[in-house]
């Protein structure tokens, strides 16, 4: 069969080609170029070869962070994905609660990122934030300014009620497309409910799981507005992530090469485990499984 | 044996299941024939024990069951959608009510084998249904279906979604293996020519209500009414109507037509004629054909056989012919049918053979 080539193809695809150059290849190639180098400002630059990558990999700022990073990321994974299933499950079908809830939970997905912080900033405040109040009330020495733990748990608890909502959105999207000729069926076969959950529900919403295992890991493994504006990273270093530290060394220090390998080695970070999830998930779905019936 | 008293369904003040008694044997092949919405489906979850009966009993070998989860009754269910475990392989499929009902160990793998095999499965077992053919999927469907050894197998239009070849193969099949078994077979169609290939017993549904209950050819031939005879039908039933007066009936033309010695000791009045598509012919079939004037609307041709819309004295019909007839669009033609073929309903669509052999 012949190949018909028309040249025409290629002014299509221009427009998206540009876009996609001047707002990720074009910014990447310059921090891959600031990478290598060192600059004393007046826009003096020296090779420095790997120098960067070897300071940064072997620095103890960076392992820490990077622990607190992943740390991070599995909590909120941990709880929020079973907690977003669970409430997707509970989720009424049909009705007036369906757009009800779905307001709902679409609301802390609207709030900015900042604001959240700042919410829960004062929220948590002992002296005038109905949380923190409310617990240094019942005795529980609950400071997120002094104490890790409490600034852990705020950061946590924080990041949970902002983006649960979007794990139970997909999760919901992905049970109503079920339809209801699988629940009789497994009515009629006498399945129990966690069977029904287990061989029906869960396997349908397989790949909105996926969609939710990924954007949430990428997006809290990238957090750096709320703890900020809650913590700014401390008491100490406790709640600085790997985006807070960039920060600090690229605007605070203005250390544009360390700042660079630094972003570089993130970004790997990122692209390495979203593959991993997506290829552990996706040989999750196609095993084979067995039905374990009712004991 | 499954028997309805006088079963309803009352959704939201609409009427879905209205007063429906039906007496299902066992090992008994039953059709439930109506058109989409004529309540076949709910019919059947009523059946099943899915929903309860806003009013009437649901009866299991005389106990009843009625408002008894469908959990505890022994109800199996084919849906026209191929519903699986999407995540668990054929086997384990066909094997689920097993576990669910405690069978242990090589047991499991007989009835599955079994089944499988039956449902020509075997070399698929260890895929999942998703990377199946629709026709694998629903066989596994049944397969599941057909192990579980239910006293009610319910099929809710099993072979609507599947292509031509293997609809016919597994027509033939179905009622056999199921017959075995000797449950309460229902199945539900929309097509008239399914329920006579099934052959069995018919019940025609008609806006929720089963118009009549009897012998598959029987319902066919004789229906008591008109709406049975039009479900009952495919193409549609064409209609002529009539007023008798005296010996003979007339249609609005002034075309005369005979009545038979029967007809003739019906009250004078308005009747109508209902006749199948293949007795109006466009050929004088035999000296007996009465002649009437028609208009071509459409003619479509399947090959061996052809269909003609057509308008006959503002009644629209069709004519099934056999071969291809190629006919004009806004041709005046003549059509010829036969007063033997007719069935003869009076005005409230009773069916005028059925009141005459009722004892007066």
């Amino acid at each position: 069969m012949e190949k018909t080539v028309n040249n025409k193809a290629w002014f299509m695809v221009l427009p998206v080609l540009l876009l996609v150059a001047f707002t990720a290849v074009i910014p990447l190639m310059t921090v891959v170029n600031y990478a290598f180098q060192d600059s004393f400002g007046n826009n003096q630059f020296f090779w420095v070869g790997i120098e960067w990558f070897q300071e940064l990999l072997s620095s103890e700022r960076f392992h820490d962070a990077l622990v607190r990073n992943l740390i991070f990321s599995f909590s909120i994974l941990a709880i929020e994905i079973p907690l977003g299933i669970g409430i997707a499950l509970c989720m009424p079908k049909k009705g007036w609660g369906v757009p009800v809830c779905l307001v709902l939970m679409a609301l802390p997905l609207l709030v900015p990122w900042n604001v959240v912080g700042t919410i829960w900033q004062v929220f948590g405040r002992a002296d005038i934030g109905l949380l923190g109040y409310f617990l240094n009330s019942l005795g529980i020495n609950y400071n997120y300014t002094q104490d890790p733990v409490a600034a852990w748990a705020t950061v946590i608890v924080m990041d949970v009620w902002h983006w649960t909502s979007l794990v139970v959105l997909l999760c919901y999207a992905g049970l109503v497309s079920i339809p209801e000729a699988y629940y009789q069926a497994a009515r009629i076969d006498g399945a129990s409910r966690w069977a029904v959950f287990r061989y029906i529900q869960l396997p349908k919403m397989h790949s909105v799981l996926l969609i939710a295992v990924l954007l949430r890991f990428m997006d809290s493994f990238m957090i750096y507005t709320e703890p900020f504006v809650v913590t700014g990273g401390g008491p100490g270093n406790s709640t600085t992530f790997l985006s807070i530290d960039l920060v600090k060394m690229a605007i605070g220090q203005f250390d544009l090469g360390p700042a660079a390998a630094m972003s570089l080695v993130y970004f790997l970070i990122i692209l390495l485990f979203s593959w991993v999830f997506y290829t552990a998930m996706n040989n999750i779905g196609t095993e084979k499984k067995h039905y374990a019936g009712e004991e | 044996m499954l028997e309805l008293r006088g079963v309803s369904k009352t959704v939201d003040g609409m009427d879905h299941i209205r007063d429906v008694s039906l007496r299902l044997e066992s090992g008994s092949l039953n059709v439930l024939l109506g058109p989409t919405l004529s309540g076949k489906t709910t019919l059947m979850r009523l059946m099943a024990g899915l929903d309860t009966p806003t009013a009437g009993q649901v009866l299991v070998n005389g106990q009843d069951v009625t408002g008894v989860s469908v959990r505890k009754r022994d109800v199996a269910m084919v849906y026209q959608q191929f519903i699986n475990y999407p995540a668990l392989t054929v086997y384990e499929n066909i094997a689920s009510p097993l576990r669910v009902a405690g069978v242990k160990g090589a047991d499991v793998d007989k009835q599955v084998r079994k089944a499988a095999d039956l449902m020509k499965l075997t070399p698929y077992l260890d895929r999942t249904p998703l990377n199946l053919s629709g026709g694998q999927q629903q066989r596994t469907a049944i397969a599941r279906a057909l192990v579980k050894g239910a006293h009610l197998v319910l099929m809710d239009e099993p072979l609507a979604n599947l292509d031509y070849k293997l609809r016919e193969e597994l027509r033939d099949e179905l009622p056999k293996i199921f017959s075995e078994s000797g449950a309460v077979f229902v199945y539900a169609t929309t097509e008239p020519t399914e329920a006579l290939l099934l052959g069995g017993r018919t019940a025609t549904l008609h806006e929720g209500q089963v118009s009549q209950f009897g012998d598959t050819i029987d319902v066919y031939r004789n229906p008591q009414d008109i709406v049975t005879a039009q479900t009952f039908s495919d193409p549609p039933l064409n209609l002529l109507g009539l007023t008798k007066s005296g010996g003979e009936f007339r249609t609005s033309n002034g075309t005369v037509i005979p009545a038979s010695e029967e007809e003739k000791r019906l009250p004078d009045g308005h009747y109508k004629a209902g006749f199948r598509p293949h007795h109006l012919y466009l050929q004088r079939p035999s000296e007996d054909a009465v002649c009437l004037p028609a208009v071509v609307d459409v003619s479509e041709i399947t090959g061996s056989e052809s269909y003609i819309h057509l308008t006959c004295l503002n009644h629209r019909w069709v004519a099934l012919e056999h071969g291809i007839h190629n006919v004009d669009v806004d041709a005046k033609i003549d059509v010829f049918v036969d007063a033997k073929n007719f069935m003869i309903f009076d005005d409230e669509g009773r069916s005028v053979a059925s009141l005459m052999h009722e004892p007066a």
